[in-house]
């Protein structure tokens, strides 16, 4: 954000957002003494690593980067997350949904259901193995209903569980970290900001996105209104009909719950004209998981989701 | 909801930054309706959710979509049929960016509103035309105005069940000011509305013409936001000290940064600067953020300083300008609203957050308490939950404080209960 060359103190709604983000930020790094930071090479994670280095260069980030790998995901977005946390030059740990199934604790109910509700199991062993005291997040609190009442830090107990009717009170800009040991606070710091904000964030700080984000061809079949990509993990069933769709993902992450929508859009400045118009929700678009019960989120954050 | 009608706002440079504001009402004043009509007339709600609440609409034996079950909650809250915490929702107008905090009309009340006022720099507080001012309204009113929200808007809502009559709106502005007067409320404006039928949210409607001022839309997009309006003495708790001493970079050898957000006032290169409590003085060396050096920076920025002479400096320190200063103190008396279900117990000891800063804290003793129906004051041994009292505390660290209704930032602090961690308390200092 361009603020040196302002005249009178004003602060654009970026500026704002961006400065309550870095100052959530340096409150984990001052009163946590084990945080660690999700980073999956997702868009809001990414902006979530620019925040980061407001925050602390010239200095090392004070926790190290954290992501939990379904085994499911697009070979672009995990070179992209490898390649960025060589770049920044911070530790990286990757822990896998797969380690847990063969430490038998994830067990799929089958062999094609999808990875990704399981990634609380893998968290929360991330969490006891690290002994981290603090995880810090990307979730936003206009993706879904039952984010929009989550605290900016939340407490979890020892079980990861968050509960709804028992959360922390939050007031100004006092937040409260502490816990006992073997519980555990989520830190959602761009809470605050939506989809668009993201985009125009992404746009004023010309940070750059792994490339599925961006209009290419894609073979995909039509299910319900929504578009499944035809992949090795999700591969055509009978009947299927496929056809070659000039596509974008709005959010990336597991590819048997992800689904790109339709979209020309080949640069930032495009997909923000198609964000602020589009009329259908981030998660409603792309969200192949979501669509069984309203209430679905809220259980699985219970269980401990992110 | 036809896409061209919202690209054009995109493409004005114009940005009215963010404003923060808080709605609040008894039950079926309209307060879903409000908001619901707010997101929609805005055109901040998509077709999948409007599809969803359609569904819900009709599975209820509705005719029309009720927008109120666009900021239905939590699924334990759905069941009960109530709201129980606050929540958030966002919207823009692509002039400005709206954060609401919606704070539930039931049980727990007093606490919600309290948490949703403290970040608020605007309150719109509903009447119903036919009730007129209730104990509620009286009781949000002494609410927002003791959390030192700077504006208030009464929306008098359900305008066409009294036939859009402006006697009936001018009867209930007239009882509010005579009791806003009381409280020492400033700044008030009223509004007629209906928010099922949405006149005068966005769109003015036909049936209110005798109303000449503003839309809530209008008033919304004009409010002062929060920081060109707070205290002008410079405030700066440090968060975080950076010491890279990276062996392979002789530049960052003795670099230190002291992070932190400026919580009020503005700081300039050159000035100089008092460390509290320490009370060593400095100068500014250089305003940082991420690389690039800033001649000044101010309220709510998030920015690293960087000081003329080596002092030891730590989080929980303050910076201030020498003529400017803060208070630095053992002692403190307060507002405090309690928030948990365990009575403060003044035997006990608490620990206190304020800033960066945190300190042991014994009650001193319990003034009185407000009794928020009828603004009473009485004398009380303990405090239970939504209770709100004047209280003193002695400190075991001193700490470096202004006013609140002087300062939102270094006037405000929580109160935290070391056996369960949880934030038990809040507190204004008076
Ligand atoms: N006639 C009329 N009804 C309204 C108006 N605003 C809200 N309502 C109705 O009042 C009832 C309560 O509204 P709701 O928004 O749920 O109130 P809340 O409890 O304050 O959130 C609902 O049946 C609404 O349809 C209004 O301006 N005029």
């Amino acid at each position: 954000m361009s603020t040196a060359t302002q005249s009178h103190s004003t602060l654009s709604h970026l500026d704002w957002l961006e400065a309550e983000s870095i100052h959530i930020l340096r409150e984990v790094a001052g009163q946590c003494a084990n945080p660690a930071m999700l980073f999956s090479g997702g868009k809001d994670s990414i902006v979530m690593l620019r925040l980061a280095e407001k925050a602390f260069r010239p200095g090392r980030f004070p926790f190290p980067l954290l992501h939990v790998d379904t085994g499911h995901n697009y070979s672009e977005v995990i070179d992209f997350r490898d390649a960025r946390a060589c770049e920044l030059n911070e530790r990286l740990i990757v822990r896998s949904v797969e380690d847990s199934m063969r430490r038998g604790t994830v067990v799929l109910k089958s062999a094609d259901e999808s990875r990704n509700k399981h990634q609380s199991v893998t968290l929360l062993e991330a969490i006891e193995e690290f002994g981290f005291d603090a995880c810090i997040g990307g979730a936003r609190r206009d993706e879904e209903k039952a984010r929009a009442k989550e605290r900016l830090f939340s407490f979890r107990d020892g079980f990861g569980q968050w509960d709804p009717k028992n959360q922390r009170p939050e007031l100004w800009d006092l937040y409260n970290a502490r816990v006992h040991k073997g519980e555990n606070i989520r830190v959602f710091p761009i809470s605050n900001w939506t989809e668009l904000d993201v985009w125009q964030y992404i746009e004023s700080e010309k940070l750059q996105l792994p490339s599925i984000y961006f209009a290419h061809t894609r073979p995909v079949v039509r299910k319900g209104g929504l578009l499944q990509p035809v992949t090795e993990i999700t591969p055509v069933k009978p009947g299927d009909v496929i056809e070659d769709v000039l596509v974008r993902f709005r959010t990336v992450g597991d590819i048997t719950c992800t689904a790109p929508v339709e979209s020309d859009a080949a640069t930032v400045a495009a997909i923000i004209v198609e964000t602020a118009t589009t009329t259908v929700t981030e998660r409603g678009a792309t969200r192949l998981d979501d669509q069984t019960s309203e209430a679905s989120m809220e259980q699985r954050k219970k269980e401990g989701y992110f | 909801m036809s896409a061209i009608e919202r690209l054009p706002e995109f493409e004005q440079p114009v940005d009215n930054g963010l404003l923060r504001f808080l709605t609040c009402g008894s039950v079926d004043d309209g307060k879903s309706t409000l908001i619901g009509r707010l997101l929609f007339d805005t055109k901040t709600i998509l077709a999948d959710t409007l599809h969803s609440i359609e569904r819900t609409s009709h599975r209820r034996g509705l005719e029309a979509v009720d927008l109120s079950l666009l900021t239905d909650g939590l699924q334990a809250e759905r069941e009960q049929g109530i709201t129980i915490d606050v929540a958030y929702r966002y919207f823009t107008t692509g002039r400005r960016k709206y954060i609401i905090a919606d704070a539930p009309g039931h049980e727990q009340y007093t606490r919600n509103m309290v948490t949703a006022a403290s970040t608020a720099n605007l309150a719109i507080i509903l009447v119903d035309a036919r009730k007129g001012i209730l104990t509620q309204t009286r009781r949000h009113s002494y609410l927002a105005h003791l959390v030192g929200i700077p504006h208030l808007v009464v929306a008098i809502n359900k305008m066409d069940l009294v036939d859009y009559d402006q006697a009936v709106f001018e009867r209930i502005r007239g009882e509010y000011l005579a009791f806003a007067a009381q409280l020492g409320i400033k700044d008030v404006r009223f509004i007629p509305l209906s928010a099922l039928n949405g006149d005068m949210i966005v769109d003015r409607g036909e049936r209110l013409g005798w109303y000449q001022g503003p839309t809530l839309l209008d008033i919304l997009e004009s409010a002062p936001a929060a920081h060109t309006e707070s205290d002008e003495r410079f405030r700066f708790p440090v968060q975080y000290v950076c010491r890279p001493q990276k062996a392979d970079d002789p530049k960052l050898h003795d670099y230190r940064g002291f992070m932190g957000r400026v919580e009020s006032g503005e700081v300039a290169v050159g000035d100089e600067i008092v460390v509290l409590p320490s009370e060593r003085r400095t100068r500014i060396k250089d305003i940082q953020l991420y690389g690039q050096s800033l001649p000044r920076a101010f309220a709510e920025q998030s920015v690293t300083l960087l000081l003329e002479d080596e002092i030891d400096i730590s989080r929980g320190d303050m910076m201030v300008h020498p003529e400017k200063s803060a208070l630095v103190t053992r002692q403190i008396d307060a507002m405090v609203c309690w928030l948990a279900e365990a009575p403060l117990d003044p035997q006990r000891k608490y620990l206190v957050r304020q800033t960066t800063r945190e300190s042991k804290a014994m009650v001193g003793g319990i003034s009185y308490r407000v009794d928020i129906n009828s603004l009473e004051q009485a004398p009380a041994e303990r405090l239970a939950m939504n209770d709100i009292a004047k209280v003193s505390f002695k400190l075991a660290q001193p700490l470096c404080v202004d006013r609140y209704a002087e300062n939102r930032a270094t006037g405000a602090f929580i109160i935290i209960d070391e056996s369960t961690n949880n934030t038990v308390g809040a507190g204004m200092i008076l």
